[in-house]
């Protein structure tokens, strides 16, 4: 009943349901698929050029990967007004958000950790050893996108041209995002592996930025 | 109307005169000549930007925890007004940058950030176009505006540290290291004028957005009797 | 049988306007409802009957004037329970998974026998492993009800209850409702015209242009207040 738990039981929800249909993380990873294949033929993929520009085009796989797996999070709520439902049941409406944003995360993550030795294979890149490194950057900046992506869905389920609103919105907004993570695993998958604290530390305040305004003002992105 | 015409002259009078201590008053630059003149128009835009987003944005906060659509008026118009100085600014780099290093564009972490400011804006104010009902659009577009500029501080320090990896030309690098003491007054008169400036246009184009809502209100009235 | 509702919800509308650009849904509503009422709320399609429950639900604000609680509460927070046009459960889940998982947010006690039991009561005993997907309307309505009684609610909201119903159930629903109301819970339900759920009314009202034109406390007889709503 409390703020924590309820979150928790929304986001078993959440998970259970997707878990079940699978249709959500199955699209996602095939889009990526797809993205990094067809980015491939944009340059030359000798393992110079892998490394120089293999870990910007995988972040911006998973950046428009997440703008299209981001949309059905409340567009599902519309169907049968079960967001209204939800908001009559939760005590703090922050626990939507929270479920919503560590099920989004989640998916995320289960994505990009399916893609690492796609990618690895498909462009000569080693990474072993940075592991952890590699996995907190997953961990931050997937948590990055799923927060403003959370909140920006909820927007654009209210306007019109949903579908092309979500990236139009998002895409801007995740700059940091997408410049830090790439720096960072560049780092990490370089022939001489370096661990760019800094860029951890951007990942971490766009979270923890994201999260507090979305506690502050997420009940009024529910409004009706 | 009389406060309306005061303000549009003093403002227009400014600027010109900003321009003028630009090109006469201000002593020239060691390396680049009279190219670096720009810098003065340059970065007194990117300011007056600056300024107009942050209006923007207590506008936003107002309005989220008020509901006046006063605030919400207030907060479109500057964004529009931000958008326009911002666009100027991202004019007016290439016109520097080409004739300083050949080249209109050189991923300048200033100037990048600007454009993903821009790019912030612009989708603010499409994001109100695609909103019809006009409380869930104040209230839509006040959120969004919220979480777009508490990005920029992020914005704009990630890219420089990203810059920090990949050194490259700097647009106008003099003013990073610090004004000259004969620069000085010329540019805080020029960014005074440029503010003054950016207030005659919030004034005129809130105006404009009071109007359409007093029309509206009208229309209701006239509907509903 | 479930418990009565410990606590007693009143409800007071003072000049409520809600807004929506220049369509006006509510206009200078005033509407006191007491507690333990059960109240008939009559009017045309476009009345703002919907927009009135959806304010009573706290999950619209009123564009102007305002609307309180008034509460005589031993212990509890009271629930509001609220059965709309929309379903509000989850097609992709089964009965029992859709009542599990809200009585789990509503803090409900010993879940599985109260959801066992609701779900007896509403007749879908057997299909409750079924997805909500494969049901009727009427069968997602009673769903829809279950939903809206798990944590024994003292303000009951309906808008217009009995659709989809067949009459077995309707008939269940109104001696459902009847001993909610005799139990002391506040229900303002939306209805379209003389029903026999409408005879369980203690009092009715009706919504023209989002104002209340007829109210039986006024001493108007409930057969006027009722009729005359058209489609």
């Amino acid at each position: 009943m409390g703020l924590l738990s309820n979150a928790a039981a929304l986001l078993g929800k959440e998970v259970r349901t997707e878990f079940r249909s699978r249709e959500l993380l199955s699209t996602t990873i095939v889009f990526v698929l797809i993205v990094v294949v067809l980015f491939s033929f944009t340059f030359d993929p000798t393992t110079n050029e892998s490394h120089r520009f293999g870990p910007g085009l995988l972040w911006l796989a998973f950046l428009f990967a997440a703008s299209l797996m981001l949309q059905p999070c409340f567009l599902r709520e519309q169907t049968n007004d079960t967001l209204s439902a939800l908001r009559l049941a939760v005590s703090d409406p922050f626990a939507i958000f929270l479920a919503k944003i560590g099920a989004n995360t989640l998916f995320l993550l289960l994505t990009e950790l399916l893609m690492l030795p796609v990618f690895a294979a498909l462009f000569n890149v080693n990474f072993r050893g940075q592991l952890p490194g590699i996995l907190l950057t997953f961990l931050l900046g997937s948590l990055g996108i799923s927060t403003a992506g959370t909140a920006l869905a909820a927007i654009s389920a209210q306007a019109r041209m949903r579908e092309l609103l979500l990236p139009l919105l998002l895409l801007p907004l995740l700059a940091p995002i997408l410049v830090a993570s790439t720096e960072v695993t560049v780092g990490l998958m370089s022939a001489d592996p370096v661990m760019q604290w800094k860029g951890i530390g951007f990942l971490a305040v766009f979270d923890v930025v994201f999260l507090t305004a979305l506690w502050l003002f997420g009940e009024y992105l529910l409004e009706e | 109307m009389a406060k309306r015409v005061v303000l549009c002259a003093a403002a227009v009078l400014l600027v010109i005169a900003a321009a003028y201590a630009s090109f006469f008053i201000a002593p020239e630059e060691r390396t680049m000549g009279d190219l670096q003149r720009i810098f003065y128009f340059h970065v007194s835009c990117a300011w007056a930007g600056l300024t107009a987003f942050l209006i923007g944005f207590a506008s936003n906060l107002l309005y989220v925890w008020k509901r006046n659509e006063k605030y919400d008026w207030l907060g479109v118009t500057c964004a529009e007004v931000g958008v326009a100085f911002t666009t100027i600014v991202l004019i007016s780099g290439p016109i520097w940058a080409k004739p300083a290093w050949g080249i209109y564009w050189t991923w300048d972490a200033r100037l990048t950030s600007t454009f993903v400011l821009w790019l912030l804006y612009i989708s603010y104010l499409l994001l109100r176009t695609l909103v019809e009902e006009p409380n869930r659009r104040a209230l839509l577009s006040a959120l969004f505006g919220i979480f777009a500029f508490i990005d920029v501080p992020i914005v704009f320090g990630a890219i420089r540290w990203w810059r920090t990896q990949h050194p490259a030309p700097v647009i106008m690098g003099g003013p990073n290291s610090g004004l000259a003491p004969g620069m000085r007054p010329t540019f805080y008169f020029a960014v005074l004028a440029m503010h003054l400036f950016m207030w005659f246009l919030i004034s005129e184009r809130y105006a404009l957005e009071k109007l359409r809502g007093d029309v509206e209100v009208l229309r209701r009235e006239a509907e509903t009797s | 049988m479930a418990s009565p509702a410990e606590c007693k919800v009143g409800l007071r509308f003072e000049k409520v306007d809600k807004r929506y650009g220049t369509v006006y849904a509510l206009r200078n509503l005033t509407l006191t409802i007491a507690p333990g009422e059960c109240v008939a709320l009559a009017g045309r399609n476009g009345s703002g009957k919907t927009t009135l429950l959806r304010i009573a639900a706290n999950l619209t604000r009123p564009t102007r004037g305002s609307l309180s609680f008034s509460e005589s509460t031993e212990n509890q927070n009271p629930h509001t329970g609220f059965v709309a046009h929309a379903t509000m459960v989850y097609d992709e889940l089964t009965a029992e998974e859709n009542l599990l998982f809200f009585a789990k947010l509503l803090g409900v006690t010993k879940r599985k026998e109260r959801v066992a039991e609701l779900l007896f009561e509403v007749g879908l005993g057997e299909r409750k492993d079924s997805l909500v997907r494969t049901f009727s309307r009427g069968m997602r309505q009673r769903v829809a009800i279950a939903r809206a009684l798990l944590a024994n609610p003292s303000l009951l909201l309906f808008d217009e209850p009995a659709t989809g119903l067949d009459p077995e159930a309707t008939t269940w629903l109104i001696g459902r409702l009847r001993t909610l109301r005799d139990s002391g819970c506040t229900i303002v339900m939306s209805l379209h015209g003389e029903s026999e759920v409408a005879r369980l009314a203690t009092r009715a009202v009706r919504l023209e242009a989002g104002s209340v034109v007829a109210d039986t406390r006024a001493g108007t007889t409930f057969q006027s207040v009722l009729s005359f709503t058209g489609g």
